[in-house]
């Protein structure tokens, strides 16, 4: 059921980024709302399916992304590793945890598409890229990781209940 | 009988007096008798006449706001259906606006085929320029097509599915475009970067190039077909210490605002990869 229920939040999070988040940019960077949708998914208690929603993300956006899609699929992953590490060290400040996931995952996923486009052959300038793309796009994840944290944070609450106590 | 006549003048001084006031009244003699044997009345008249108006729109006013409430609606709904109308009117006139001049350039380069295709999204990397359209494989669209819009060069499709493609813009960091400059001849390379920006390089030394020099693609190297407008040079940095000269483009196309694209299908782009060759070989 949560599995399925992937495909359609991630694709209309996906057309959602594409239509309208890729055109609102800080200096040259954006937000990312499927990863954010992602961890905020995976730091929840409970939930068991952030390896899968991880690689329907990143197969969802390698699809679209000129980026190859190796790259969303390591980054992504990589981001449900750590949410899935820090869930267990961090349990009673989830939203500390999903501060340090977007932190930690925004840097993964700028880093390894750095160093995609970088064997590519695509000439990027380092400085320029720090400064015009990834840190405004972590300042813009960061921002939304508290809506997408009480978002996901509900949903979850409505597809795992707490168990009752007799 | 005596009484009887004295009843019958009395009567007759009655009515002589009534027609005398009457006609005094008429030739306005009692006009300010009137004023001020009709004041009070008036004023009385006007108090009751008002404490009636109030009291009675006072009982008929819950009909009245229920039905002014509903009216209102109906104006409401009515403006927004309006609004709606006059956005999807704009909404149609730049479309047509845009396709006007899209026929207009097609007319000027009759020698090539056209698909126009809509612009639905952008790339989710923001490490890389490129555009999503809603044409593809169906609408005959190949890997490597040309795209234009009315301005100038957009760049060239990098990828089709069925339903949509994917193109690159020429500010794209990895585009590199072979390109001539006008009125000068000279030929040179067009660098994207990740900031939009598009810069020149390969520049001959011994050219002279100006600010406001046209540049335009050579056709060299097969990717994209000759003489489409691209930019205008708007600085050049010469040194005498570097092989070439370098400059920044000003593009013809606002590429934060496109639309609609017309991608040329009749041409096929050359891959002259094999030609070129590679250290080792023999």
């Amino acid at each position: 059921m949560t599995t399925l229920l992937a495909f359609p939040i991630l694709i209309t999070l996906l057309i959602v980024q594409t239509a309208i988040l890729s055109n609102i940019t800080l200096l040259h960077g954006t937000t990312d709302v499927v990863f954010l949708a992602i961890i905020a998914w995976t730091i929840q208690r409970r939930v068991d399916t952030g390896w899968v929603w991880g690689i329907i993300g990143g197969l969802l956006v390698g699809y679209v992304s000129a980026v190859p899609i190796p790259v969303y699929l390591f980054a992504y992953l990589g981001s449900v590793g750590v949410a899935l590490l820090l869930r267990q060290r961090i349990w009673n400040v989830p939203f500390l945890a999903m501060l340090i996931v977007t932190f930690t995952g925004t840097i993964l996923l700028q880093g390894s598409t750095l160093i995609a486009l970088r064997i590519a052959n695509t000439p990027l300038a380092l400085e320029d890229t720090i400064n015009l793309i990834a840190l405004p796009g972590l300042v813009l994840n960061l921002i939304l990781a508290l809506p997408f944290f009480l978002i996901f944070g509900d949903l979850a609450k409505w597809l795992y209940p707490e168990p009752l106590e007799i | 009988m005596r009484s009887s006549s004295a009843r019958t003048w009395q009567t007759v001084v009655l009515a002589l007096i009534i027609i005398g006031l009457i006609a005094l009244a008429l030739g306005g003699y009692l006009s300010p008798v009137t004023r001020v044997v009709m004041a009070p009345v008036i004023s009385a008249q006007t108090w009751l006449s008002t404490r009636y108006i109030t009291i009675q729109n006072y009982f008929r006013s819950p009909q009245d706001l229920v039905r002014l409430r509903q009216r209102n609606l109906e104006l409401e709904a009515e403006n927004a259906r309006l609004e709606t109308q006059i956005i999807e009117l704009e909404q149609q006139l730049s479309e047509t606006r845009i396709l006007s001049a899209l026929v207009d350039f097609a007319r000027v380069h009759p020698q090539n085929r056209y698909v126009a295709a809509s612009v639905i999204g952008r790339d989710p990397s923001p490490f890389v320029k490129y555009v999503i359209i809603n044409r593809g494989s169906d609408d005959g669209l190949r890997r490597g097509m040309p795209v234009v819009t009315s301005q100038g060069l957009v760049g060239r499709v990098a990828a089709v599915t069925a339903g949509a493609g994917r193109v690159e813009l020429i500010t794209d960091p990895a585009s590199s475009i072979n390109v001539r400059l006008e009125p000068s001849g000279a030929q040179a390379v067009l660098l994207g970067s990740i900031t939009g920006e598009l810069a020149l390089d390969f520049i001959p030394q011994s050219v002279s190039v100006q600010a406001g020099d046209l540049v335009l693609t050579s056709g060299l190297g097969g990717n994209y077909p000759g003489n489409i407008l691209i930019g205008q040079i708007t600085n050049v940095r010469r040194r005498e210490t570097d092989l070439f000269q370098s400059a920044t483009v000003q593009p013809v196309v606002d590429f934060s605002r496109l639309e609609i694209l017309l991608i040329i299908t009749n041409f096929q782009p050359v891959d002259i990869s094999p030609l070129i060759p590679t250290p080792g070989a023999p």
